[in-house]
């Protein structure tokens, strides 16, 4: 397969680009693999391509059951952030955030990163002693993060409404300049093309239906819509369907999958700058580089797979939106859909070991992974290669919720993304 | 938005009036102080979350106030049948077997 180049690109505009080869094969299953990852979204994909790239591993198999990419990562509304509270969390997005910086360059693939911005807006005194707590907490951690007065926030964003006859008066923002969007299938694609290239098999339209483990309780392999699969290292990463997956294992999870929704407006030439957050009033919205409004809302309130939700609940946000950008009013919506996210108690992920030995887990990302794909691939890698956690992931077990460890992002993951 | 029949009003209203509140019929320890680490792990965070009929409880936050649990496909969303606190929960099993007839 070619490196994107300026050659290629001259060579194959000669052609009107009829003549650009696949990014990726799309073999049969073999019957062994050193490693088998389930679930093709970002995180899985990421995963193979450090695996290869990172640990010499490479024979190793994605199973997807569906298309790749077609699961969360591109259902979601692309904010990439790493202004989290603890520690640990400031860890592992931040580490997330400094791949993200060059990845283009890395995967020779334009994932279209913008770091134009992330400002998450205050409404209430509450607000503004839990923004300035992340504020002087990520800064303590080297992690940027500042707080803006409303006035400021209005200079950043123009199309803000900071007037005081609001139902929810802007009181001020935390703003972290470095974060911003990037492009959610072309993340998937990238982390494809680039594990394809080290001989990663991607095999989609296989789903798992079971797990086979052998007489000591040991990983042996997965059963699929297309046969049985050996592997004795296994990661599972389904999101939403996690607990359906780990059922297969007998381990329980604590997770809820939740619908979550989002939609985008008509197209429109550039005038939203940045990407402007309020978890107050359920509402967040960036402009994407096609033009439309992408603007995403809180989850519904029930468990579901059903990929939809009701349709007040995006209602609700559009009219926080109109309340917060009056220029956009009259705008009209194209498309609204959803995704289910894996939710775990205190809003934070898990990533590594389950008790059955050879069995991984990467899962409850919720409403917020997107921004962590790169960060969460790379420390799963180094924990399926070596068999234990890199430190970034060390915090981020399955047992914090025996030991009463646990890292509780509720306030930075407060809404959605 | 979903339709919910409240079994204590007896009528059928939108969901806003309705508050979720989870998986249903999971019983607060009778001696918690008895309980291991890995009990109360189960108890206060491992959550079915089935693909398929999940008992949960919902409030009817916004009429009487009361609650009660349903049975509800969390594929489809639709409500297979809604009882009151204190009702036995019906055997699922039997439930996905009489929905397939
Ligand atoms: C509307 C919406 C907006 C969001 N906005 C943001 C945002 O702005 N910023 C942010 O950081 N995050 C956001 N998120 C969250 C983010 O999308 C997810 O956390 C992230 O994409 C998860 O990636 P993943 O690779 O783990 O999961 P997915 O992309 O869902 O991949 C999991 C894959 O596993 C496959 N699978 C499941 N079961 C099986 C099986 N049995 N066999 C084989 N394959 C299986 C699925 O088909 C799926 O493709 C949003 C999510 C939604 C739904
Ligand atoms: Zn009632």
């Amino acid at each position: 397969m070619s490196r994107f180049n300026f050659w290629e690109l001259a060579k194959n505009a000669l052609s009107a680009h009829e003549n650009w080869g696949r990014q990726w094969r799309a073999p049969e299953p073999k019957a062994e693999y050193d490693v088998v990852i389930i679930g093709a979204g970002g995180h899985g994909l990421a995963t193979a391509y450090y695996l290869a790239k990172e640990h010499g591993v490479t024979n190793v198999a994605v199973l997807e059951k569906g298309w790749l990419g077609g699961g969360n990562t591109g259902r979601n509304t692309t904010i990439v952030r790493s202004n989290y509270l603890w520690e640990e969390s400031e860890g592992l997005y931040d580490h997330a955030m400094d791949l993200w910086q060059d990845l283009s360059q890395e995967l020779n693939y334009n994932i279209m990163y913008s770091a134009r911005g992330v400002m998450m807006l205050a409404h209430t005194i509450h607000d503004i002693q839990v923004f300035k707590r992340h504020v002087y907490a990520n800064r303590l951690a080297g992690v940027q993060n500042e707080w803006l007065t409303a006035e400021e926030a209005k200079e950043y964003c123009p199309p803000l409404n900071i007037s005081k006859n609001m139902r929810y008066p802007v009181l001020g923002a935390a703003l972290q300049r470095k974060a911003g969007v990037a492009r959610h299938d072309a993340v998937a694609w990238g982390y494809a093309r680039g594990a394809d290239k080290y001989g990663v098999d991607i095999i989609q339209n296989c789903a798992v239906t079971g797990i086979r483990r052998g007489a000591d309780g040991a990983v042996e392999g997965v059963e699929t819509s297309r046969g049985l699969i050996r592997a004795k290292r296994v990661g599972v990463v389904a999101a939403g369907h996690t607990t359906t997956v780990m059922d297969m294992a007998g381990v329980r999870m604590p997770l809820e999958s939740y619908p979550l929704q989002a939609l985008v407006s008509e197209p429109v030439k550039p005038c939203f700058p940045c990407v402007v957050m309020s978890n107050t009033i359920h509402a967040y919205m960036s402009q994407s580089d096609k033009g439309e409004l992408v603007i995403g809302a809180g989850t519904d309130q029930y468990i579901s797979y059903s990929q939809t939700g009701g349709l007040q609940i995006p209602a609700h946000t559009i009219e926080a939106i109109c309340e917060l950008f009056p220029m956009f009013r009259r705008m009209r919506m194209l498309r609204n859909w959803g995704g289910t996210v894996d939710v775990t108690p205190d809003r934070s992920p898990i990533i590594g070991k389950t008790p059955v030995p050879g069995l991984f887990v990467n899962c409850g990302w919720g409403t917020g992974g997107f921004k962590a794909t790169p960060g969460s691939g790379h420390v799963f890698a180094h924990t399926l290669a070596r068999g234990e956690p890199h430190p970034i992931n060390a915090p981020f077990t399955l047992d914090r919720f025996r030991t009463g460890r646990l890292i509780d992002e509720a306030a930075a993951a407060a809404v959605a993304h | 938005m979903l339709l919910i029949t409240c079994p204590y009003c007896g009528v059928e209203r939108p969901e806003i009036e309705f508050r979720y509140a989870g998986e249903a019929h999971i019983a607060r320890p009778a001696e918690p102080s008895k309980l291991t680490d890995e009990e109360w792990a189960e108890y206060l965070y491992m959550r079915t979350n089935p693909k398929g009929l999940l008992a949960e409880r919902w409030r009817h936050a916004h009429g009487c106030g009361r609650f009660f649990n349903a049975i509800r496909d969390t594929v489809s969303d639709r409500f297979v049948t809604i009882y009151k606190m204190g009702e036995a929960k019906p055997d699922l099993e039997r439930l996905v077997v009489e929905a397939a007839q």
